[in-house]
């Protein structure tokens, strides 16, 4: 028998079992796939500190913080790199958004910096002219996350956790985890990780997928030098139920450029859907005209777990006494997954943690849902 | 963006492609005929058309041109959407979304590389490889060449080598004499069937074929300087300027994949018209089995006829057809590859040569697709066309993975999709 | 030559036949390598068909380019890396 049962060996599973191992705990990580087969090798891999609301600040902030205290630990393939983010303003209604940011960054002791037309122009010139400005938010980096679940997970192992492949979970409940052939595997406690597929195990989480395309191009060392989004990011379709493209790039260590992002609902098939591909990338050439004659070596999509609220689940689920759940992260699961691990362990060990908890818990979501 | 719309487009302009392309302009229907490379040909033909003296290609070639085919050369197929019947085809500075009514897939193959110490280095080649580049203007003469892998196309790429007035110290055969002989392919240390099969026997005169013999390493500082080869239980080693090293061919099934056709056995599957499990999507030459030129000119036919409806003319070669594939069968078994290529890699050699990934790192995955994300392997812009096919062969991995654009391909190019 | 081509090769001028690729007329310039790998390795082309991006050149400033699948056009400025 071991203490905690987690399924999912995503980033999110991965820093739950490094967190757990380090407490002394009895580990076993169950995953379907490989590690980091999910959403977690899907996604763009930003280490970003949000401010849609103050429970998102807060959960993006703290594990930023944890991010950079692992950043030195962790080894090359991680891709670890402070290039921090650049939230570019398309004219002054942007500005002004640029403006209130930066505000609630620096009460919130988040370095920040406005630049304006000029200063926009010297640190990225590939973007088009004419932009009205930007907000350089300093400390936000990128990260290859499938190196880094395994990284965690090797750390783990060290530690005296087991990890097995192959195993599809399809049922955790206070006995244990229930695979596809009928065994159970005990635990005092079960964490349910499983991402986009959370809900299969339990159907009761408010997670639905949201589905996104990612590019990646040839290697072109130096065209761009931080994650660059657009602040129509937050003002206008994304936050909306309908599909949605807007302007996101993320220059990888390797030289090569990352380019989203699109949501669509209730889609979970893979397919790439050209149309919205389309959309995705004339949008990234509106903000970057040289973009175009840029070679691209592949196209893919990814579902994210995505919640009524945009916060993630993490906590016991109500209904039982010793399942928990780490999931329902969005697009912010590199992000958060420290933090999430974090979280879920002072509650399991009874600690007080750094943050509140609260906004997060598993029964606001499922209350707004009834 | 250009809209394009033909009765019958064809992907790939080798033998398969030109001869479908022939059938169906023949009955003055409209033929379109899609090849990334600058001048139609294939890789069997390649700048015939410019200097040819292989009375088939010339042939061919000629009646390309007598029933004006449309052919559009230097383009390359991204994308696809058969359900609205287009294919998207990108040149040096344009792209354009080409409709059609029945689309013929003969994208050829493509050889087989298998890592070992020292293959990364310049002037290490593939056989065809070098065949290839010669024809397209590389001075050889006097150059000092082994040539090495396996299969029928070494002894075709040696001669031709020599005839360019290259120095081939070697021809060097993984198969052991006794397996060929076996198949009917030659008579101890005599490859003379096989060399007749391929008329090549004058040609070789005075270069020493070995068989049950391969490359063990190659070595050099910056560029290649020397070769090892293993013939059977001793080493041989000679310097040499050029080593050109293939084991065979695998069929490019890359756009097939990506437009839904199933395969078998790593090829394209057909029915006895070419078709594949996508309706107006045929398929022919190497990519549906790799049989040689013969058997392409002869799918390639049969999937014109298959294209403009004329089942007749088609059934009529299906014997012929089916003389060729079991030949091609005896062939594959006679060059099947040994176990001990497997054990060639060193932990430091590279596997995956775009991004530079060695056989120590990929070797402990569970499988292609964790290969990729965990070490990057086949993540490069050739897309594992090179160390997917080796993958495959060294750890017995399902390598298949076709994740759109099918090569790669500007941004602009996607942008200007099908729908648009 | 009667049907020549005249290209340059990082900034040295070749002079090839009508109907060469740009891969053929490195080679035939004795340039060591076409480019390095991503660990900083000389290479040169593979499969001369355009599978295997091993040759991969700058053509006229445009990076990425496949020097086996192009002909030497007069007046070409290749780079190798």
């Amino acid at each position: 028998m071991y203490d905690v049962v987690i399924a999912g060996a995503g980033i999110v599973g991965a820093a739950c079992a490094y967190e757990c191992a380090r407490e002394g705990l009895k580990v076993a990580v169950l995953e379907r796939d490989f590690i980091g087969a999910g959403a977690t090798a899907a996604g763009m891999g930003h280490v970003v500190v949000m401010d849609d609301s103050e429970a998102q600040f807060a959960l993006t902030r703290y594990s930023q913080q944890l991010w950079q205290e692992l950043a030195s630990e962790l080894p090359d393939d991680c891709e670890y790199v402070q290039t921090g983010t650049l939230w570019v303003a398309a004219d002054e209604e942007e500005m002004s958004e640029v403006r209130r940011k930066h505000q609630f960054y620096s009460q919130r002791k988040v370095p920040s910096e406005i630049l304006d037309a000029r200063s926009l122009d010297a640190a990225e010139p590939q973007l088009r002219t004419g932009l009205a400005g930007a907000l350089f938010v300093k400390e936000d980096a990128v990260v290859y996350p499938p190196c880094v679940a395994r990284y965690l997970l090797e750390r783990a192992r060290d530690l005296g956790a087991r990890v097995l492949m192959g195993r599809q979970v399809i049922r955790l409940d206070d006995e244990g985890a229930g695979f596809d052939d009928g065994t159970v595997m005990k635990g005092a406690v079960m964490v349910n990780a499983a991402g986009a597929h959370a809900a299969s195990v339990h159907p009761d989480l408010p997670i639905v997928p949201r589905k996104g395309h990612l590019l990646i191009t040839e290697r072109y060392p130096g065209f761009v030098r931080h994650q660059l989004i657009e602040l129509g990011y937050l003002k206008s379709a994304h936050k909306s139920a309908a599909d949605s493209v807007a302007f996101n790039i993320q220059p990888r260590k390797t030289g090569q450029l990352l380019i989203g992002s699109s949501r669509q609902y209730a889609v979970d098939s893979p397919e790439i859907d050209r149309s919205i591909l389309s959309r995705m990338l004339a949008r990234a050439t509106q903000y970057i005209p040289t973009l175009a004659g840029l070679s691209s070596l592949r196209v893919w999509t990814g579902l994210r777990a995505a919640t009524p609220d945009n916060l993630p689940l993490i906590g016991r689920c109500p209904g039982y006494r010793y399942v928990f759940a780490a999931a329902g992260h969005e697009g912010l699961g590199i992000t958060t997954s420290l933090a999430t691990a974090r979280l879920l362990i002072d509650e399991l060990m009874s600690r007080s943690p750094a943050i509140s908890p609260e906004p997060y818990s598993v029964q606001r979501n499922t209350a707004v849902h009834g | 963006m250009t809209g394009i719309e033909r009765e019958v487009v064809i992907v790939g302009a080798g033998p398969a492609g030109i001869s479908a392309a022939c059938v169906v302009a023949e009955t003055g229907r409209s033929a379109l005929l899609i090849d990334d490379n600058p001048s139609p040909g294939g890789q069997i033909w390649r700048e015939q058309d410019r200097h040819g003296s292989d009375w088939q290609a010339s042939h061919w070639l000629r009646r390309m041109h007598l029933y004006r085919v449309d052919v559009m050369s230097g383009a390359t197929v991204i994308d696809g959407d058969p359900g609205r019947r287009a294919i998207v085809c990108e040149t040096a500075n344009s792209v354009s979304t080409i409709r059609y009514k029945k689309l013929i897939l003969a994208t050829g193959a493509r050889e087989l590389f298998l890592p070992f110490p020292g293959w990364t280095l310049p002037n290490v080649m593939g056989a065809g490889g070098l065949q290839a580049l010669v024809k397209s203007g590389m001075p050889i003469s006097g150059k000092r060449v082994v040539v090495a892998g396996s299969g029928p196309l070494l002894l075709a790429v040696g001669a031709y080598l020599k005839g360019q007035g290259a120095r081939v110290l070697a021809i060097a055969e993984q198969a052991s004499w006794s397996r060929l002989a076996r198949f009917g392919l030659g008579l101890p240390k005599q490859p003379y069937k096989l060399a007749e099969t391929w008329q090549l026997k004058r040609a070789l005169f005075r270069v020493p074929y070995r068989a049950g013999a391969w490359v063990e390493a190659a070595l050099g500082g910056t560029v290649l300087e020397r070769v090892r080869l293993r013939v059977s239980h001793r080493y041989w080693e000679a310097p040499c300027d050029y080593l050109a090293v293939g084991y065979g061919l695998v069929p490019n099934i890359e756009l097939a994949v990506s437009l839904g056709c199933q395969l078998s056995g790593g090829c394209v599957q057909v029915d006895s018209m070419q078709q594949t499990s996508v309706p107006d999507i045929l398929c022919a030459g190497e990519t549906t089995g790799i049989g040689g030129v013969e058997l392409a000119l002869m799918e390639g036919r049969i999937a014109g006829f298959s294209a403009i409806g004329d089942r007749l003319n088609a059934q009529w070669l299906f014997s012929d057809r089916e003389r060729f594939r079991r030949f091609a069968r005896r062939l594959q078994k006679a060059f099947t590859l040994r176990e001990e290529l497997r054990h060639l890699p060193s932990e430091e050699t590279l596997v995956c040569r775009c991004e530079d990934v060695s056989y120590r790192r990929i070797a402990p995955m569970s499988g292609w697709r964790a290969a990729k994300l965990h070490t990057r392997c086949g993540m490069g812009p050739c897309q594992g066309r090179v160390c997917g096919p080796a993958a495959e062969f060294l750890f017995g991995w399902n390598c298949q993975s076709a994740r759109p654009p099918v090569f790669p391909a500007r941004i602009d190019s996607l942008i200007e999709h099908v729908d648009k | 030559m009667a049907d020549s081509v005249w290209i340059s090769i990082d900034e040295l001028p070749v002079e090839v036949e009508h109907g060469t690729t740009v891969a053929a007329a490195i080679l035939k310039s004795d340039t060591a390598g076409f480019r390095r790998s991503v660990t900083g390795k000389w290479r040169g082309p593979v499969c001369g068909m355009g599978i295997c991006f091993e040759c991969r050149v700058t053509i006229n400033g445009q990076p990425h380019r496949r020097s086996c699948l192009v002909y030497c056009e007069s007046g070409m400025m290749v780079r190798t890396k």
